[in-house]
């Protein structure tokens, strides 16, 4: 059963058993579909020794990057961590303060679908004969080569989306939904923050994104309240 | 036929024209980030070149402007665009799918250098302070059916980015097809690299600056 949690501290509540040493999923391509005020409460939920699955590293000072400031992430995994605005990241890894995992986008997304779809592993054939294959079985396929990869799961995942249902079924907006449905799947609890919550019934099954059963809690983030 | 001379070495914007007008009719085509999304700035989309984005939408249009921008419409880059007619969305796992599954015709990449069999190296100059970062780029060097490089055929230093063999990390294995620079075009060939045109050069002169047993 999905909890839809909505008032001022409704993100604080959403991310309160947030654990020391947890993996976190989160949504976003740069900005597009970050959940800006799950990441913040989860800055103010001072759990530490996190590693942080996303796209990106951080843009600027705020959200990813301001929970990456705080020095609580151990560990990031991600495809694109250097970025124009990318200075908070920069600091933390050329100082030696934060591990990094760089992962081909594609086997990124990949990896956590497989996480979600109880794949114990798949061969890739992206980064094959690149510095990113070291370490990793290589076999060939009816003439081609690849790479094996594993699933990354999370403990949570923290997504945004565009609109709920009161039973947690989502539906996404343009390019925000990027990794969201895919990081839902892959968690062993998903939050999704929304800017809109209809009752039930009132999206057409047809057009649902993520299906309720990938999302256990769902925090109303209105347009007005969110920066 | 090589057009040695009869035009001088191309602009980006001129490279940019010659792929675009190399782009097949009705084809999915991606565009890498920087110099290759000018590419776009050339191809008629009325004709029917679907574009793609690898942050899951297809159909995208021309950058946003004014009122048009939208935080939630963004490109590789992280560009607002616009969406064309018949545009679709879908997540990040079928994206790259798409890309490995073989079902895009054509995508455009920069590069750092590429070797005379194809190898492709764009995502890291291998210097130890570099903080690598990858992102689709190993996901469309492999999975295009076509992947074009457009680039200058010479580094800062003169150096010829078209190599008998990459020194920087590999993007990807022997995948390129044809590579478009300001001093010509280059396809790769199983029997070696054939210059298909030259420009403010001749033939020879560019075995010359690149060392290469180039073809023509």
């Amino acid at each position: 059963m999905t909890d839809v949690l909505e008032g001022a501290d409704a993100a604080d509540r959403a991310v309160a058993d947030i654990h020391d040493g947890a993996t976190v999923l989160i949504g976003g391509f740069g900005t597009a579909g970050q959940p800006m005020e799950l990441i913040d409460a989860l800055r103010r939920r001072g759990a530490t020794d996190l590693t942080v699955v996303n796209n990106n590293a951080g843009n600027g000072d705020t959200g990813l990057a301001a929970l990456l400031a705080t020095g609580r992430v151990r560990k990031i995994i991600c495809s694109v961590p250097r970025q124009s605005d990318s200075w908070v990241f920069d600091d933390l890894y050329r100082s030696g303060r934060i591990e990094l995992e760089v992962v081909p986008q594609g086997n990124l997304a990949e990896r956590m679908r497989a996480a979600g779809a109880g794949i114990g592993a798949f061969f890739s054939p992206t980064g094959v004969g690149t510095p990113l294959a070291e370490g990793k079985e290589q076999r060939t396929i009816a003439g081609r080569d690849y790479l094996l990869e594993y699933p990354i799961r999370g403990d949570y995942a923290l997504i945004k989306a565009h609109t709920a249902d009161r039973m947690g079924n989502l539906v996404y907006r343009k390019t925000a939904r990027n990794f969201g449905p895919v990081m839902a799947t892959a968690a062993t609890t998903t939050v999704a923050q929304v800017v809109d919550v209809v009752r039930t019934g009132a999206l057409d099954p047809e057009n649902v994104v993520t299906p309720s059963i990938y999302v256990d809690r769902v925090v109303l983030v209105p347009p007005e309240a969110a920066r | 036929m090589s057009r040695s001379l009869t035009r001088g070495v191309l602009t980006k914007d001129e490279i940019a024209k010659m792929i675009a007008d190399d782009i097949p009719q009705g084809a999915f085509v991606n565009l890498g980030i920087g110099q290759p999304t000018l590419v776009a700035d050339h191809l008629d989309l009325e004709r029917g070149v679907v574009l793609h984005t690898e942050n899951g939408m297809l159909g995208m249009g021309r950058a946003a402007v004014g009122d048009e921008i939208d935080p939630d419409l963004v490109n590789a880059g992280k560009i607002p665009v616009v969406e064309t007619p018949g545009a679709s969305y879908f997540h990040h796992a079928d994206s790259f799918a798409m890309m490995r599954g073989g079902h895009l015709d054509v995508c455009v990449l920069g590069a750092f250098q590429v070797s005379v069999r194809g190898d492709l190296a764009n995502w890291h100059t291998g210097a130890e302070d570099a903080i690598p970062a990858v992102g689709g780029a190993m996901d469309l060097a492999i999975g295009a059916r076509e992947v074009l490089v457009m680039m200058t055929l010479f580094s800062r230093d003169g150096s010829s980015k078209l190599v008998p063999e990459c020194t920087y990390p590999l993007t990807g294995v022997a995948c390129v097809s044809r590579v478009y620079t300001d001093h010509g075009v280059f396809e790769i060939t199983d029997r070696g690299v054939r210059v298909r045109e030259a420009f403010g050069a001749t033939v020879d002169d560019l075995r010359q600056r690149t060392g290469l047993a180039l073809l023509s």
